[in-house]
């Protein structure tokens, strides 16, 4: 078996290798972990490349020695556009203030074996943009300093070994002769390469990995000149807004359009046809898409627009009944799909059972740019400009409403206004290349807020209830955690729905390994709103309920909260971890984060009645991180949060300047949502509808005591996009408890600890 | 039309953004005869023979940034940045009308909405912003 598998092997290499130099086309190569630098040869590329200048697809340098570097992925505000292009030029060996970045396109190539992707995957999610990227990216670099070298020991007739680099040069036995790869670089795009793989530098020897870098588009966002979709655009483009069904599922009956087309500027109204009831969504809603020559002139004839809505059985859905049935459900025995141990017996011989019941909330990802993008559907091709997190998905979403072949289909990305899952849809896609298409026009569509916060893909809900049997001693011998819930996976083409779970609880996640009879109940309950990704999706809620149940029973067995968090963590090893972010778990790198933001905030310390911290960590999709929390609650029950410590292990750290930022966004995003945010269905419509009533967090909730730290860990980076947000809201609401003796089971916080 | 989409949509300054409509996010800020407002709640004919700058208009030149800017840039605040040049023109009124912010002066006048929540260090930015502002003058 063996000797066949490794023939194989060699065969396809030998294979991959013929069909790179006949240059015969663009194989999937980045999947074996081939740079697609490799690809971009001169002359019998399928891909022309302008050999003056150019390293693969991803260098470009000028004879000045200005080396502009192409980022892949998408920029979301999570920095890879900065980091990626630090990769390359570290393994390069570019001098970091002579690096210039530009955004490329989807890289999308039609093989006789499907699609690949000439610039490696495309998307970005699960905080898997750094990582997925982290080897690729460095031979890319590694690659084109080899090809660099080879090119000037050509041009000095010396072997390759005696060729070394300096940042930007050649240099030759250690120094005695150099030139700029400025000056090689013409020379060197012409050559073929060395091997499959470049050497990669050691850690220790890293100049640009690990010091802290500013975002490459700091000076253009505070310039205003940063380019976002909403600010894109392609010659003679229209307008376009749509009126969706305020109902969920709802259809248009009939409309008249006569008042809007009054309007000057109005040039077409017509009818946009969404999915129907149970369908996969390709957009979100049923509605009327109106045409015009400005934006502001389409939101008005909207408004002029007179719908008359079909009737449907999401009309009556309400968040009220949804709480209900989830608490009527948990009252029966739901999907058990996880067992180890048994959990029925160690709680027979519990010493002490405890059961405990948590709420998570819908919520909207409200990215700040609301949802626009730019298509221009032509007879056998389409251009798309999009905002997006998934240009693939882009590509997917403009083939199926227009059934245009997806290799002349283009996509292009923009700097965008906020991702946080939402953006992993691409139904906003979708609807602009609809309209182009029925229009016949290059479109803009443009989203208003309202539009955004009422057709989402929300954060799945759910009612959990927690159980857990003690000892004697107070050991933890049993745990279950039971989950009613909507589920992200709701509508997804192809999902049984015994598999629905799968979305809402990660079977890997702790206490599981840590505690000897663990159980894991699922119930499926039905509601019409759309659900989706939400930044670390189900973490956010695992984690609030999983994190506050250890300090309940921490609390009401005598123990100290974070002794029994440690004494569950117990110490370094690897646990198996089969969810996203595997393949192991180390519990003891959380354990090191606790003790460390515990000591930070002076976790001991004996505060005065009306002030308490409370503590969380979480491993959330392979990267490590623990909260602690100061607050005051006055005696009118008024919250002020005095001091947050949020540390991260995120392996090894690429751009520390970043790693605190998201460290610090995500733990803003945890507590905001925590504090005040919900959505909630009344009669089948959604009740939220801006910011007035979906209040994200201003500046006077921050405290100015804001520490956040990184604890280095020698190891492979992992993603940092997630990471901070997961223990924010239970290190919040533990520290509640500690100040004020009242316990947050139900999020949001809102009102809940005021005083009449 | 709101002063938002006349910027944007008939002058092409895109640096002002759109994100609620209604006045309560902020990302729209530019200066009438040197005030912050919000101009997607601006009807545009309400400025006509007023003075009206956006981000593009703050720096006196592409080498001279404002000092909120330069706060802004040594502070790497930006993450999507979607919400910055709204931040950064409210930020640049505000220090006029408190050139020695406290904390709690910025916890009142500052209340654009950031989503991806750089709050730290537009708090931080502001008061480095004063201090530049205070060594200029």
């Amino acid at each position: 078996m063996s000797s066949l598998s490794s023939s194989q092997l060699s065969s396809s290499r030998l294979r991959r290798r013929q069909f790179l130099i006949a240059g015969a086309g663009l194989s999937g190569s980045f999947v074996l972990g081939l740079p697609m630098h490799l690809l971009a040869k001169p002359s019998q590329d399928a891909e022309p490349v302008d050999a003056h200048g150019t390293l693969g697809f991803f260098i470009e340098i000028d004879s000045e020695g200005v080396i502009t570097i192409g980022s892949n992925q998408p920029e979301i505000g999570q920095g890879v556009r900065t980091a990626l292009p630090m990769l390359v030029a570290e393994e390069l060996d570019a001098d970091w203030k002579n690096v210039r970045v530009t955004q490329m396109p989807l890289g999308i190539v039609k093989t006789a074996d499907g699609f690949a992707w000439k610039y490696g995957g495309q998307g970005v999610g699960g905080s898997t943009g750094l990582t997925s990227n982290w080897e690729f990216m460095r031979q890319v670099g590694a690659q084109a300093r080899a090809q660099l070298m080879s090119a000037a020991a050509q041009r000095w007739n010396v072997p390759i070994q005696e060729c070394g680099t300096r940042p930007g040069y050649v240099i030759h036995q250690g120094g005695q002769r150099e030139l700029s790869y400025g000056q090689l670089v013409g020379t060197a795009a012409r050559l073929r390469l060395p091997g499959e793989t470049a050497p990669l530098k050691k850690h220790q020897d890293y100049r640009i990995i690990g010091k802290p870098t500013a975002s490459v588009d700091t000076k253009d966002v505070v310039t205003g000149t940063a380019i976002y979709g909403i600010d894109s655009a392609v010659e003679g483009m229209r307008y376009a807004v749509v009126a969706r069904s305020p109902v969920l599922n709802g259809r248009v009956k009939a409309f008249d359009a006569k008042d809007a087309l009054k309007i000057p500027g109005v040039l077409q109204v017509f009818r946009l046809e969404g999915p129907k009831p149970g369908d996969p969504y390709r957009i979100l809603a049923d509605g009327v898409a109106v045409v015009a020559t400005s934006t502001w002139t389409a939101m008005k004839a909207r408004e002029a627009l007179r719908i008359e809505w079909a009737s449907n059985p999401n009309a009556n859905d309400n968040s009220t009944d949804f709480w209900q049935d989830n608490q009527q459900m948990l009252k029966a025995k739901g999907q058990v799909v996880l067992e180890d141990g048994d959990f029925d017996l160690a709680v027979s011989n519990a010493a002490r059972r405890m059961v405990r019941q948590y709420k998570v909330p819908f919520v909207s990802h409200a990215p700040l740019e609301p949802q626009n993008c730019i298509v221009h559907v032509k007879e056998n091709s389409a251009h798309v400009i999009a905002p997006t997190q998934m240009p693939s998905g882009a590509s997917r979403a403009v083939n199926a409403v227009t059934g245009i072949e997806r290799e002349h289909i283009s996509v292009e990305m923009t700097k965008v206004g906020g991702g946080f899952g939402r953006r992993l849809s691409n139904d906003y896609v979708a609807e602009a290349a609809m309209i182009s298409q029925q229009s016949g026009l290059p479109i803009k569509l443009q989203w208003s807020r309202e539009d955004d916060i009422k057709n989402d893909f929300y954060r799945p809900a759910g009612l959990h209830e927690m159980q857990a049997g003690l000892d004697a001693r107070g050991r933890v011998i049993a745990w279950a955690q039971r989950l009613a819930s909507a589920s992200k996976y709701y509508r997804r083409p192809n999902m049984p729905d015994e598999n629905l779970w799968e979305a809402e609880l990660y079977v890997d996640d702790f206490p599981r390994r840590r505690v000897e009879n663990v159980r894991l109940e699922y119930f499926h309950n039905a509601i019409g709103l759309p659900r989706g990704s939400w930044r670390a999706p189900a973490h956010t809620a695992n984690a609030f309920v999983v994190q506050s149940f250890i300090d309940e029973i921490a609390h009401a067995s005598g123990q100290d909260p974070l002794q029994l968090q440690l004494d569950l963590l117990g110490k370094e090893e690897d646990l198996e971890y089969s969810n996203h972010g595997g393949p192991v778990f180390n519990p003891g790198r959380l354990a090191k984060l606790l003790k460390f933001v515990a000591q930070q905030i002076d976790y001991k310390r004996s505060r005065p009645e009306g002030v308490g911290v409370g503590l969380a960590s979480h491993f959330t999709f392979g990267g490590y991180a623990a909260h602690a929390i100061e607050v005051s609650v006055n005696n009118a029950g008024r919250l002020t949060i005095e001091k947050i410590v949020a540390a991260i292990d995120c392996g090894l750290v690429v751009n520390p300047q970043s790693v605190r930022a998201q460290l610090e966004g995500g733990t803003i995003d945890g507590i905001s949502t925590a504090l005040g945010l919900e959505i909630t269905v009344k009669d089948g419509q959604v009740q939220q509808s801006n910011f007035h009533d979906y209040p994200l967090m201003r500046i006077a909730q921050v405290p100015e005591q804001f520490e956040t730290h990184i604890l280095p860990y020698d190891d492979v980076p992992t993603g940092v996009g997630e990471m901070g947000i997961p223990s924010a809201a239970p290190a919040l609401t533990n520290a509640i408890f500690a100040a004020s003796g009242q316990r947050i089971r139900a999020l949001p916080i809102k009102d809940q600890l005021k005083k009449s | 039309m709101p002063l938002l989409w006349a910027l944007r949509e008939h002058l092409n300054l895109t640096g002002v953004k759109f994100g609620c409509g209604i006045g309560q996010c902020g990302s729209c800020t530019v200066h009438v005869n040197g005030v912050a407002q919000r101009s997607c709640v601006t009807p545009v004919a309400s400025v006509a023979g007023k003075r009206v700058t956006t981000i593009e208009g703050l720096a006196a030149s592409e080498q001279q940034l404002h000092p909120v800017q330069q706060a802004w840039m040594a502070n790497d605040v930006p993450q999507c940045g979607y919400c910055q040049a709204g931040q950064i023109m409210a930020a640049a009124h505000f220090l006029q009308n408190f050139p020695e912010p406290t904390d709690e002066d910025i916890d009142t006048h500052m209340t654009n909405i950031c989503r991806c929540g750089t709050y730290v260090r537009i708090r931080k930015a502001i008061h480095d912003a004063a201090q530049l502002i205070a060594k200029e003058s």
